[in-house]
Formats: C-alpha cells, structure tokens, sequence
C-alpha cells in the first residue's frame, strides 16, 4: 500500500488574507519579511500622533489609516478604539475585505528553525488555519494533520474529522511574552527552546492569547477580535489581546471552532521596559483574579448562533458581572457593542463602497 | 524553581513481559535502570521461562506468584498487558515507572541518551497547571516561565499524578492507522511537557508512564478487556480506559496529568493489518464511552482514588452495563481491583 504522504503545497491566499500591522514608530522590520509578505495586502494602524508620517518600504501593498482616518470613518464610534495602544490593530480587522487575517507586532522579525533554515511564519498559520482543530479530545501526538503526525490509539474515530480553525497562535523565540513582575525578576530569560508542535487548545480550557504573531479566520470569528479599551485615558494596558483571547475561546467553544497554538514562532527582538509595564498592567494583575473565574464560568445561550450574537450576550455578562469591579468594565461592555455595531456597518455589503478611504494607499504598487 | 532531587528508594520499575527473552530489552536499559528496583510481572499466558541479564535489583512475578497472592479467581484480571498492574499492586514506592518491553531509551535532537525515568520524576515532582493553559508549555522547567495574562492564583498549580511519556518511531497509533500508513514513523522529537487541562479527555497509553502511587494507584485499572484481546498493543484497550478512568480521577481530586518528554524508542512487532480485525471491537467500544466520560461526576464523598474508582464502577454498570456487557465487566473488575488494593496494595 502507498504509504508516501504527498506534501502538498500551501495555498498562498494571497488575495484572501490581509497582514494587519499596528505601529508608531517606523516598517522598517517588513524589509526583512519581503520575501514571505510582499505578496500579501498590508493594513497599517498607525497609532500615537497622526501627523506623523510613516513610511513604508517600497513595494509593498497597503493601505494605512491614522487616528484621524479611524475618527473620520467610524465617528462617534471610534471612542471604542483605544488609543497610544497596539490594541488599535484591531480596526485594521474590522475595515478588511478578505477572509483571514494576519496580525503581527513591528518588533518581530524572521526566526530559525533548528536547521538553521528562515521560518515562513505566515505559511505555517495558514497551514494551522486551512487544517481542522480537535478540540473535544487531546491528541497526545499534537497536532493529528500534520506530515508524519496522526490520532494516536484511543481516539475515538467519530471525532477524528475535527472542527474548523478559527484561531492559529503562534509563538515567540527571544524575548519571551512574560508580564512585569516576571520580566523585572528574569530580565535576561530568553526563550531558546524550539518546540516543534501545533496543538489544539481543548475546548472549556482559556488560554493568554497573545497578539505578537496571530492569524485567524476573519468569517469565523472576526467579530470577537475586539482588543477592548486599552492605553490612553483608560486604567489598564497590555491586556487588549489578553481580553480578546478569552472572548474568543468562550466564544469558538460555544461554536464549536477550534483554536491552535505552538508553531510558528517569529524572533521577538525588543524587549519593553518592565517598570512601564508594571504601570500598565497593574490593576489587569488583580482584575483578571475576577476576569478568569468570569470567563471560566460564563456560558452562552443556544440562541446565540452567529459571533455578534454571542458577543453582544457577552458583553451584557460583562456589564452585570465585572461592572461592579469597576467602573471600567461597563465602558468596556458598551464598547464591545459599539464595536459590533461598527463591525456589522462596516461589513455590509451595502455599505462596501462607502467612504473608507485609507490613508497613503498605493493601488498601483501592487504586486 | 526548586531543583528536583531523584530518589532511587522513591521508585519502582514496572515491567509486564509479555517476551520471555528480556536479555537484550533489559541490557539496552541497565545504564538507566540498574539503580533501581525492578517489578517484572510475566504474562500468565507466557509458557516460556523469563530469560533476565545479571546487574539488576529485581522481583519476579510469574502466574502462581500471581495467583498466590490475589487467588486464582482474581488473577484473571492480570493476563497479557494488563500483568503488569500486579506490579502496581505490591509496589511499596512512592513512584512507579512502567514501559512496555518493546521499547528501548531514545535519543534528543542533540544525540543525547533520554533517560524516562529521571524526566517522569521531573514531572511528577513538580506541579501541573490543568486550570489555565500557559502557552509556553511546562512553566517550571529551565528556561521557561507562565506568560502574560496567566493568572497569579493558579500558579501554584496541584500536584502532578500521572505523567504520560511519547514513543518515537512506531508511535502508538491504532492498527487501521498504522496498516493504512505502514511506512509512517515518529521522527518528530517535541521538546515539551504540558499540563492537559481539566475535564479534557486524552487517550493514556500504557507504553511508557509513570504515576505517583501514594495519590491515584488505585485509579489505575485493570478493568476492559476485549472478548478478543491480544498480545500486541492493537489489540488492547485496557490501558485507554484506565487512563480515561485516571483522567477524570485526577480531575476531580485536583491532580494532574502532564504529558509530552520523555520519548522511549518503540521497536517493530506485530503486524496491524492481522490486528485490525480484533482492533475493530475496541474502536467501536471508544465510541460509547466519550459521551459517558464528558458527563462523568463524582460525589463530595469521593476525596480518594479507591472511593472514586468505586462510585465509577457503579456509574459504569447503570450507564454502561446496558450497551454492551463488556462494561458490565469491567464495573466489576474495578469493584474487585479496588478490594485487592485495600488488603494487597497498601502496607
């Protein structure tokens, strides 16, 4: 019997997958992306002063929005993207066109794998993404599609067809993704270990999703990916992927989607200032004590079928259960429904052609 | 993190011969293995005499030992792979170590020699964190850490009961996997032990674990056996329904399972597509019990592994027994398993 397993090659996407990235200071890290990005339309959240202009390397297809083009097109709406934050991303997955997106931070660049050989970060994310997800039993094997992988003996066969992937975490060589405390206690740590596997995180078990190097399926579970209100004039940062990480898990769970994590990593080359973090994540550190539990515990009605639903439900739940933590977590609620009810004007079809013209696009650079 | 110390008077060595030639099988083991004491429990089926090298601390097991010490009505429950629960059983140690006797110490991606035994005791030495997935895998080994967003009350974690290793080469897949895919082998070395979550169910194999007996020995159950249940680990699903039995044990008594490091080498044997046709009967019997084990609860009595087995053994007979007379079995082989563990297991 032919045992050879044919390696197919992977599907570019490149006309169906948009690279979200939030920056504020310069692109200089894309020049050493071209040959895995070039391809790929970019979205540029730039965030911080918006007279500032960012200049993007030549060649690369984009269109860039600062605070005033997300002002002009959302109006009193914008009041629910955050400000001096990378949570600003997020408006970049709300005003794409294509079916998967892939968000990663300005200061992560091309790792190696053990061989010493340049990792193709975005062609493994779509692997994991264009793969199914086994959520309702651990394989013990990781990831079961993989070449040279399968369901080990014990897995029931009646869910060895999976679900599909919503959410494909990747991870990071380097500077590893550790909070302040952490970081103020192992300044030199870095993460040198290599592990070689894609899993799927079990369904009912949350998770720190981390926004450096993310690639979801925008049509599956776009919606959910609100990076909550974050940096300036709010009390908390560094918590914008983190909230959307457990809205999405409860939410995929409730699905029936699947979220993997593991590979690809990227090299994450800066490390932030862990006294500034301190500040940042202070009150999220005794906050998500209560977050956690709440999320844990929280479950969706069956009437909820679609991701607005089930997020606007949830957003209710935040407002009764974390609104009497503080008073932060009721602006959060309303903007969560602000945000569907900007996601939802932005995505209909009707409204596509309406004045949402980017800042700095470059149509005729396209590749 | 605290340095972990490896005891040799903490552990015990379980092997069930299901060969009765261990020369070899053993001698690829001594540089590991000589430092502590061995259980080898041989098959009560296996005629032949047990062939074991010089330079060990061992006891040996064979049926009448078996049937001396448990009667000869209950020594039924330890034939074929399942012998080597025996050894569970009159192990007096606070660690046991158990590999299949087809398998051999494998190499790291940097050649090294694995050494299974010092990598479960990492394991079952520090804690597991089922409650809260850490991306970065086993927080407390070298190098690593919980990542951001982790909250700080679950990072104490529970203590680790049952640590399940890999196989590389022939990995424990099923027989229509392996036969579908002959030439398929396990060359991926993960470099990685993770938590499994709470209520996650996952498939324990057998070949290669190692468990804290002082917290869930008795969870370990000699209980399924296939009508047809062979000599080759395709034909078996005793030890998938004991570790699914372990699974929701420990997640009830707030222990933990980890699973990834260590790898073993798992040697060629058997031939899958001659064990598809006694596989079939398990694989359909897997079916059954995902939905049984999703719902499965116990009751705040339940604060030990034998009082838990015994709740489940109940459970298993009213939901179980009526769809197919296997589990009516194995509900009473986990009463009687438990009945032995009160006057056999404990000192």
């Amino acid at each position: 019997m032919a045992a050879s397993s044919s390696v197919k090659p992977v599907p570019l996407l490149k006309d169906e997958l948009d690279i979200v990235i939030p920056t504020i200071r310069n692109l200089d890290f894309l020049e050493m992306w071209r040959p895995f990005f070039e391809q790929y339309h970019l979205i540029i959240v730039q965030d911080g002063d918006p007279s500032k202009t960012i200049k993007v390397p030549e060649g690369f297809d984009y269109e860039l929005y600062n605070r005033n083009d997300i002002n002009r097109i959302l109006g009193p709406k914008a009041s629910c993207i955050s400000f001096k934050d990378s949570a600003c991303r997020c408006f970049g997955y709300m005003v794409s066109k294509k079916k998967y997106i892939y968000t990663i931070d300005d200061d992560c660049f091309v790792a190696k794998d053990p061989t010493g050989k340049d990792i193709n970060a975005l062609e493994q994310h779509i692997k994991n993404l264009l793969s199914p997800s086994t959520p309702h039993f651990f394989n013990t094997l990781y990831d079961p599609y993989r070449d040279g992988a399968d369901f080990v003996r014990g897995y029931p066969f009646s869910l060895r067809e999976g679900v599909p992937t919503a959410v494909s975490h990747g991870l990071w060589l380097n500077i590893p993704d550790y909070d302040a405390p952490t970081q103020l206690v192992k300044p030199h740590e870095r993460n040198t270990r290599y592990v070689d596997a894609v899993l799927t995180i079990p369904k009912g078990t949350l998770f720190p999703m981390c926004g450096m190097n993310l690639a979801f399926d925008r049509e599956l579970i776009g919606p959910a990916m609100y990076f909550g209100l974050m940096g300036d004039g709010q009390p908390i940062g560094r918590y914008d992927d983190m909230w959307a990480g457990w809205c999405i898990k409860v939410i995929c769970d409730h699905l029936g989607l699947g979220v993997k994590t593991g590979l690809p990593y990227i090299w994450h080359s800066k490390a932030s200032n862990p006294f500034v973090n301190l500040k940042k994540e202070y009150k999220g550190i005794f906050w998500q004590e209560d977050i956690i539990p709440f999320f844990q515990s929280a479950t969706l009605p069956k009437e909820c079928t679609s991701v607005q639903k089930c997020y606007i439900e949830l957003s209710k739940q935040v407002k009764e259960k974390l609104g009497p933590i503080d008073p932060y977590f009721v602006k959060l609620a309303d903007a969560m429904v602000t945000w569907i009810e900007a996601w939802d004007e932005l995505n209909t079809p009707s409204d596509a052609n309406s004045a949402k013209k980017a800042n700095g696009a470059l149509p005729a650079a396209a590749k | 993190m605290a340095q972990v110390t490896l005891n040799n008077n903490e552990v015990d060595i379980v092997i069930g011969a299901l060969h009765s030639d261990l020369k070899s099988f053993l001698n690829e083991w001594k540089p590991i293995f000589s430092r502590f004491h061995l259980i080898i429990v041989k098959d009560p089926d296996l005629k032949e005499e047990l062939q074991i090298p010089q330079g060990f601390s061992v006891a040996v097991y064979s049926k009448s030992d078996i049937e001396r010490v448990v009667g000869s009505s209950s020594a039924g429950l330890f034939s074929g792979y399942a012998c080597r629960y025996f050894g569970f059983l009159v192990s007096r140690k606070k660690y046991v170590v158990c590999v299949d006797d087809d398998c051999v110490p494998a190499k790291d991606n940097a050649g090294n020699i694995v050494d299974p035994v010092a990598q479960h005791i990492v394991n079952l030495k520090t804690p597991a964190t089922p409650f809260f997935f850490n991306t970065l895998y086993d927080p407390f080994r070298k190098g690593a850490d919980f990542v951001r967003g982790y909250p700080f009350s679950l990072r104490t974690g529970v203590d680790c009961a049952l640590s399940c290793g890999l196989w590389l080469n022939l990995a424990d897949l099923d027989a229509p996997t392996q036969a579908l895919k002959p030439q398929q082998r396990n060359s991926r070395y993960v470099d990685a032990v993770l938590t499994v979550p709470v209520r996650s169910m996952m498939p324990v194999s057998g070949i290669n674990i190692a468990f804290n007996r002082e917290a869930i020995g008795p969870a370990l159950v000699p209980a399924l056996k296939l009508s047809g249940e062979g000599k080759f680990r395709w034909e078996t699903v005793e030890d998938i329904w004991s570790g699914m039995c372990v699974k929701v044990i420990c997640d009830h008594l707030a222990l933990g399972v980890k699973s990834g490091l260590p790898y073993v080498w798992r040697t060629e044997r058997g031939n899958p597509v001659e064990s598809l046709k006694k596989e079939w009967e398990g694989v359909k019997l897997m079916e059954e019990v995902v939905p049984f084990f999703q719902s499965v609860r116990f009751s705040q009595l339940a604060t030990t592994a034998e009082a838990c087995v015994l709740e489940m053994a109940k459970t298993v007979k009213e939901q179980l027994g009526k769809v197919d007379p296997m589990f009516s079995r194995a509900a009473e082989a986990m009463e009687e398993w438990v009945k032995l563990w009160k006057s056999v297991g404990s000192s």
